[in-house]
């Protein structure tokens, strides 16, 4: 289980024909996830060729957007939407695409601020609601 | 395909003693490891400050200087860290629950 | 043909944790299905910023009630492989045994309410009935009834005296003379049967593209457990995958209710072969490293992506659990079906929505 270590770094333009390469090689998706670092988004998409774990990462700038794996992994679909309504990450092309309804979230793009004790945990609302009763006490 | 398979098993259960307890009316014995409410012994209480450290939900509070401590009861989930990290023993957690409460205030000794 | 839109849920008598389905229905058949989460969505990934790593460890255990523990265990398996600590043999076994306990209280609680959701009431309430005698060996060896509470980096919490085993022997023993009755009515009753025969028909190549795991896709013919990576004590004991080949809701019924009898068999095996030893190993330091770590739960795979940097706090914390995983075959199976099968082909996947949206 922990021989699970190896994480290929490719760009975002390698992306495609990598997960291409994959499923010629009936691959199963496991994963995708998002990471938030200071000024870019760290993807992994992690996937089992007969129960080795393959995983893939990529940079990718707050504002770039990634091209959809769902043509070739239709299940890819809730993955790429979750990315997209937690961290804001754009993502062309999605099969299923729900704009950003799929977390109801009271706070938009919630894990996409920058991580550490500082940030909070995404209660901007709270935030402002103080600074507005704030305001209109004063 | 077999018809009525829940026969057998229906009937049984129709004459044997039920499964269930008359809970109210009859009290729940809990068994001898479970985790229930915290008890705290003030005599041996050194007010370390350790416990409060190693609480995950922060629900105790001591202040060394005032020596106080206290436990807001709600927060506990009873997980037991305290009891272990305590040097002088004097965390413990007895087996029942404790009872059901309508405020949100701590406990301090 | 006019379309209606049917909401389903997050209120469903059938449904034991909240998700939306809008549902897409031309005169009683499901068309499509369109899910919506984020009922319980609690952002768990994030508060690993707030909380140490060794107290992190309730946190992972809270992800879910029903699959808690192992959770847990997953936890502490990816810090002890990023931190490189070994972890007693003793206590290997001691979470097998408590993991495979958690399984069979799962999949008990699964088949009291599939047997809730096709009408037949009574046989709900017989399985809950042993999973009654299950749930108080957890809590006379790990205190808590669902919250087991007894992982801990490097090791486990508390022991199972000589005692408390052979107490367990003997439970063990009356349930396994209750499960035959009641997985022979599940298995063989024919009402029961007209429900689950032919609903939600799921293909083995399609059950693979859409990257099911756990029951569900060793109902569809994929022989793939994640025992047999050989984590905690599995590398000792022997595991054969249920495997059945129609791919529809009976046989993912008769994998679960098999497994049952698999996952007694493995604590008596660990029972027998349980060494004496240690309980924890000490850990000190703070992890630096990533790894990804994978376990069994009783609805699947289930990823643990941790990524460390040497401080206190995690980076990064990554829950990806099976529910999440046979959420798109739910949606396909969706399609297609028939409304009142609707609450059957929801229930067969085994949904731990909390588990989905932590």
């Amino acid at each position: 289980m922990s021989r699970d270590h190896q994480f290929e770094v490719i760009r975002a333009d390698q992306l495609f024909g990598a997960v291409e390469q994959l499923r010629a090689r009936r691959a199963r998706l496991v994963q995708i996830c998002a990471t938030s670092l200071p000024n870019a988004l760290e993807l992994t998409y992690s996937f089992d060729l007969g129960s080795e774990l393959t995983n893939l990462r990529l940079e990718v700038g707050k504002e770039e957007s990634v091209p959809s794996i769902t043509s070739l992994y239709w299940c890819a679909f809730l993955y790429e939407n979750e990315m997209h309504d937690l961290f804001n990450l754009q993502v062309s092309n999605i099969a299923v695409d729900f704009k950003g309804t799929l977390y109801n979230t009271r706070t938009k793009f919630a894990f996409a601020g920058p991580q550490g004790k500082a940030a909070g945990l995404g209660i901007a609302p709270a935030g402002g609601a103080s600074s507005a009763a704030h305001a209109t006490g004063n | 395909m077999a018809f009525f398979e829940m026969t057998r098993l229906a009937l049984k259960w129709a004459v044997t003693r039920p499964a269930t307890s008359r809970y109210p009316f009859e009290p729940r014995r809990p068994m001898p490891g479970s985790r229930g409410r915290l008890l705290f012994t003030r005599d041996s209480c050194v007010y370390c400050t350790v416990c409060a450290k190693k609480c995950p939900t922060g629900a105790l509070s001591v202040v060394r200087s005032q020596k106080k401590w206290g436990i807001d009861r709600l927060l506990c989930i009873t997980c037991g860290y305290c009891v272990e990290a305590c040097p002088k023993k004097s965390l413990s957690l007895e087996t029942e629950h404790g009872t059901p409460t309508v405020t949100k205030d701590r406990e301090t000794w | 043909m006019s379309r209606t839109i049917i909401p389903f849920g997050p209120q469903h008598p059938v449904l034991p944790e909240p998700v939306h389905l809008d549902l897409v229905v031309e005169d009683e058949k499901v068309v499509e299905a369109r899910p919506s989460i984020g009922f319980v969505h609690r952002g768990l990934e994030k508060l690993v910023e707030r909380k140490d790593y060794q107290e992190f460890v309730y946190v992972a255990e809270r992800v879910c009630g029903i699959c808690s523990f192992i959770h847990g265990q997953t936890y502490c398996q990816a810090i002890e492989a990023i931190m490189q600590i070994k972890v007693p043999e003793r206590a290997l076994y001691l979470r097998t045994i408590w993991g495979e306990l958690s399984r069979i209280h799962s999949h008990l609680l699964w088949l009291g309410l599939t047997a809730d959701a096709v009408g037949f009431e009574s046989l709900f309430m017989h399985a809950w009935r042993i999973r009654e005698k299950v749930l108080n060996i957890i809590e006379a060896t790990t205190g808590g009834r669902v919250i087991f509470g007894s992982c801990k980096i490097g090791g486990v919490r508390r022991d199972i005296s000589a005692e408390q085993q052979q107490q367990m022997r003997k439970v063990l023993s009356e349930i396994e003379v209750d499960l035959q009755e009641v997985t022979k009515v599940f298995l063989k009753d024919s009402s029961i049967q007209a429900r689950l025969c032919g609903v939600g028909v799921l293909s083995s190549a399609d059950a693979h593209d859409l990257g099911c795991v756990g029951p569900m896709a060793r109902a569809s013919g994929l022989s793939t457990d994640m025992r047999r990576l050989g984590y905690a004590a599995f590398k000792d004991l022997h595991i054969e995958p249920v495997v059945k080949t129609e791919g529809d809701s009976y046989a993912r019924c008769a994998v679960r209710c098999l497994e049952l009898f698999q996952s007694i068999d493995l604590i008596r095996q660990a029972l027998d072969k349980l060494p004496e030893g240690e309980l924890a190993a000490k850990v000190t330091g703070n992890p630096n490293g990533e790894v990804m770590a994978r376990t069994e739960q009783p609805r699947g795979e289930v990823v643990y992506g941790i990524k460390a940097n040497g401080s206190k706090n995690l980076q990064r914390f990554r829950v990806r659990t099976p529910t999440f995983a046979n959420l798109p075959a739910m949606v396909k199976l969706l399609q297609g079906c028939d409304l009142a099968d609707v609450p059957v082909v929801v229930l067969t996947i085994d949904p731990c929505i909390s588990c989905t949206e932590r």
